[in-house]
């Protein structure tokens, strides 16, 4: 009798798109040894909703909310990054001001991205405490942004040329009594976490990802400066005031998810830090100075690319414009979509139990991964 | 006294220890009773069936005069009977509140934890848990079409039934008990033993892989935290001479609390207690970050809903043995003193300790993340096991220094 024979050592697990570790719709299928993972294959696209394509009926300022939707912890920078090529485009310098209230808003939105994804990393580690109190602290920082900008999560603040209001009454001193607490319950969450040996055990030495291999996937973000590539675009290819501020780009060398957990930590204390220089330097520019340019609609003809550090890793813009006042096309490079290719190395080799922390350390944002 | 094997522990009903004097409280009802000292829930048995059956009897004869109903309604046969399973319902009624009181107190200060409010249902959220139960009643009853039906089933009923007999099987006090084995302590123990089986078979039969993955996880679980503990009741049963809870409890009445001379072994057994109620640091089989809801995800509605409860109520019973070996269980060493502690308090006080333990618990859910296969495995035998033996040893140095009586 002739039978079919079946690879009964391995397993094909299919963990998503609704599965708990996904943060979103996407799937990771893994191959299984028991617990040990042999391969694994992730698979995007379930939220593609025509986003670029539907750039390219829109004029350049309705494209503005639009960049918002992208990624809902990362609004800020998106917006920022499409005014950012909107504007290389007209070849304009952004007004002082608006370049300090960027920056403070760009490293609020880091913040509190950040938060989002310490929140998940964990429930990935099966820990509801760190969850609660990241999403506590970021719920401050989404009041920041409520003040600043009226809106938590779609904020909508940076325009073409500027931003779009400047700051409210007592958005100073709100913002800094904001960071100050925040730094100090950032120090309560880094003790329930970092000081925690069983928390470092869970995420130490597994996902090993080495610098070569970083840059063949094309890894941006806290994930490569956890490989020991020290790049960071704020710092080496500076846009808005960024070139003034003082600041650490954290770098750790080991290449594991402990790395890239600790680089995200480093980085809020870093953001921290930023905001408080932008906020000194606001005060140094008089109210009345202007916050925003006024900025013709059509766009001349001509090929323009801007590139900005999300929170997530770098975000690119490629717009063509045609001459009209809609992009002839406007692609967008996503962080996470390039990360995520690295999936396939990391999880191999780890134990199931370890693929929701490993995969943590990427910080899935699926809106803007299938744009 | 000696016996020659588990069979003459379990038939020697003459070592049954009576505590006559809790009787005479309430009026002692030896001469039809089961057993040999006053039982509180048979005595409730008793004294319902008495008035209810007393009254329907006298109703009848109302009617029928001289008929033989009403007499056998109150002849000792009928009582006992009906005592019986009344105090079955009420010791099964208090652990279900109790189980209800932890869950409630587990959502509170995980809440304060939190820094959330916890429950709000109810008075200080303590009705939440009806909701949850009467949500879950609700629910359709799914299940899966290619699954093993009968391993499904059974593999579910055995693991809430296991749960909710062990937490029956815990007595409350001398006077609070089902049947006073001698062997109780071994008997709960093995019952204890027994669930990681059936989730594995249970995970086996319902044709998932998450559940396979997690049903095999308790396995993995089990090796590591059972022998540890079985470590340790070693030492406990060593040291008090006893299988029995009430002769353990008596001992560590008439000496010491086994905490003082056993430190280590509560700080292993509460880790241990943890593993075997499947609680957050060590609930790889329902680790919900990477398999879903483990060997229950295709448990659904009521079945999920007493599969919580069940775990729960294995959590009171990891707790209530914690409180037992080394707490002392209902003894409370300067409350006892005065007269009235044994006839009213020592349930409550023998609830409250166990609601104290579960404080552990609780905090380590807070605090902790969840622990990896291997490394439960890793701490299992590298860490809990020579603590154990370590405790073991210092058991049996003491129990020796101590009979041949020397330093005391």
């Amino acid at each position: 009798m002739a039978q079919e024979k079946m690879n009964a050592d391995k397993m094909w697990l299919t963990m998503g798109p609704q599965h708990p570790f996904s943060h979103g719709l996407w799937t990771l299928r893994v191959e299984v040894d028991g617990e040990i993972v042999t391969d694994a294959e992730p698979e995007v696209g379930y939220l593609h909703r025509g986003w670029e394509k539907e750039c390219e009926q829109r004029d350049y300022q309705k494209i503005i909310p639009m960049a918002d939707r992208l990624c809902y912890s990362a609004s800020m920078t998106w917006s920022h990054l499409f005014c950012k090529v909107a504007e290389e485009a007209l070849d304009i310098e952004v007004p002082e001001r608006a370049q300090y209230l960027r920056v403070v808003a760009d490293e609020i939105c880091r913040i509190q991205s950040h938060l989002m994804w310490l929140a998940a990393v964990g429930t990935d580690a099966g820990n509801l405490t760190i969850f609660l109190w990241a999403l506590r602290e970021r719920e401050f920082m989404l009041d920041l942004n409520v003040r600043l900008c009226g809106q938590r999560l779609t904020t909508n603040y940076p325009r073409i040329g500027g931003v779009r209001n400047d700051m409210p009454y007592y958005f100073e001193r709100d913002c800094l009594r904001g960071i100050e607490r925040f730094e100090k319950a950032l120090w309560d969450i880094v003790k329930l976490t970092d000081e925690s040996s069983i928390f470092v055990g869970r995420v130490k030495g597994i996902g090993h990802i080495s610098r070569e291999e970083c840059a063949n996937l094309g890894i941006t973000g806290p994930a490569m400066r956890g490989c020991g590539v020290d790049y960071d675009i704020r710092r080496d290819d500076p846009y808005d005031a960024y070139g003034e501020m003082d600041f650490y780009v954290p770098v750790y060398k080991d290449g594991d998810a402990y790395a890239r957990f600790r680089v995200r930590i480093e980085e809020m204390f870093q953001s921290c830090l930023i905001i408080k220089q932008a906020m000194k330097k606001l005060e140094s520019i008089p109210k009345t100075a202007p916050y925003r340019l006024k900025v013709p609609k059509a766009i001349p003809e001509g090929t323009h690319m801007a590139r900005i550090e999300d929170p997530r890793g770098e975000g690119v813009m490629y717009l063509i414009s045609d001459g009209t006042d809609r992009p002839y096309r406007l692609k967008v490079r996503s962080p996470v979509f390039v990360n995520v290719s690295a999936s396939k190395r990391m999880v191999q080799g780890v134990r199931i139990a370890d693929i929701p922390t490993v995969m943590a350390m990427i910080d899935m944002c699926l809106g803007e991964t299938d744009r | 006294m000696s016996y020659n094997n588990v069979q003459d522990w379990i038939i020697n009903r003459e070592d049954w220890t009576p505590v006559e004097k809790l009787g005479e409280t309430f009026g002692s009802i030896v001469d039809i009773s089961p057993y040999a000292g006053y039982n509180l829930p048979y005595d409730v048995g008793v004294k319902v069936w008495e008035s209810l059956g007393g009254l329907i009897a006298w109703l009848i004869n109302l009617i029928v005069p001289g008929n033989p109903v009403s007499l056998a309604l109150v002849s000792d046969w009928f009582t006992n009977a009906l005592a019986i399973v009344v105090m079955v319902v009420v010791i099964f009624a208090i652990g279900f509140v109790t189980n209800l009181t932890m869950i409630w107190q587990e959502r509170k200060f995980l809440g304060r934890q939190m820094d959330r409010r916890g429950t709000m249902i109810g008075p200080l959220g303590y009705l939440q848990c009806l909701g949850d139960g009467l949500k879950t009643f609700m629910k359709e009853n799914v299940a899966p079409r290619a699954i093993d039906k009968k391993i499904y089933w059974w593999g579910v009923v055995l693991v809430i039934g296991t749960s909710v007999l062990l937490a029956c099987m815990i007595p409350l006090s001398p006077r609070w008990y089902i049947v006073n084995y001698n062997t109780g302590l071994l008997l709960i123990f093995a019952f204890f033993a027994l669930a990681p089986f059936l989730i594995m078979c249970a995970g086996w039969a319902q044709n998932n892989k998450y559940s396979l993955i997690g049903g095999l996880r308790a396995a993995e679980l089990m090796i590591s935290y059972e022998v540890p503990m079985l470590i340790l009741f070693a030492a406990t049963v060593y040291m008090t001479g006893s299988y029995n809870i009430g002769e353990i409890i008596q001992w560590q009445e008439d000496n010491i609390w086994l905490i003082v001379p056993q430190i280590i072994g509560f700080f292993v057994c509460v880790v241990c207690a943890i593993a075997e109620s499947e609680r957050v640091p060590f609930d790889l089989s329902e680790a919900e970050a990477e398999l879903v809801e483990g060997w229950q995800t295709e448990y659904a509605g009521m079945k999920w809903g007493l599969i919580m409860l069940g775990d729960y109520f294995r959590g009171f019973v990891a707790c209530a043995l914690v409180c037992i070996m080394y707490l002392g269980g209902w003894s409370m060493p300067v409350i006892e003193s005065f007269g009235w502690y044994y006839q009213y308090f020592p349930e409550l006080f023998m609830v409250l300790k166990t609601c104290f333990v579960f404080i552990f618990f609780i905090t380590a859910r807070g605090a902790l993340p969840r622990v990896r296969t291997d490394q439960i495995v890793n701490v299992g035998w590298k860490v809990l096991m020579p603590l154990a033996v370590i405790n073991l040893v210092i058991t049996i140095l003491i129990k020796w220094v101590v009979d041949n009586g020397g330093v005391f």
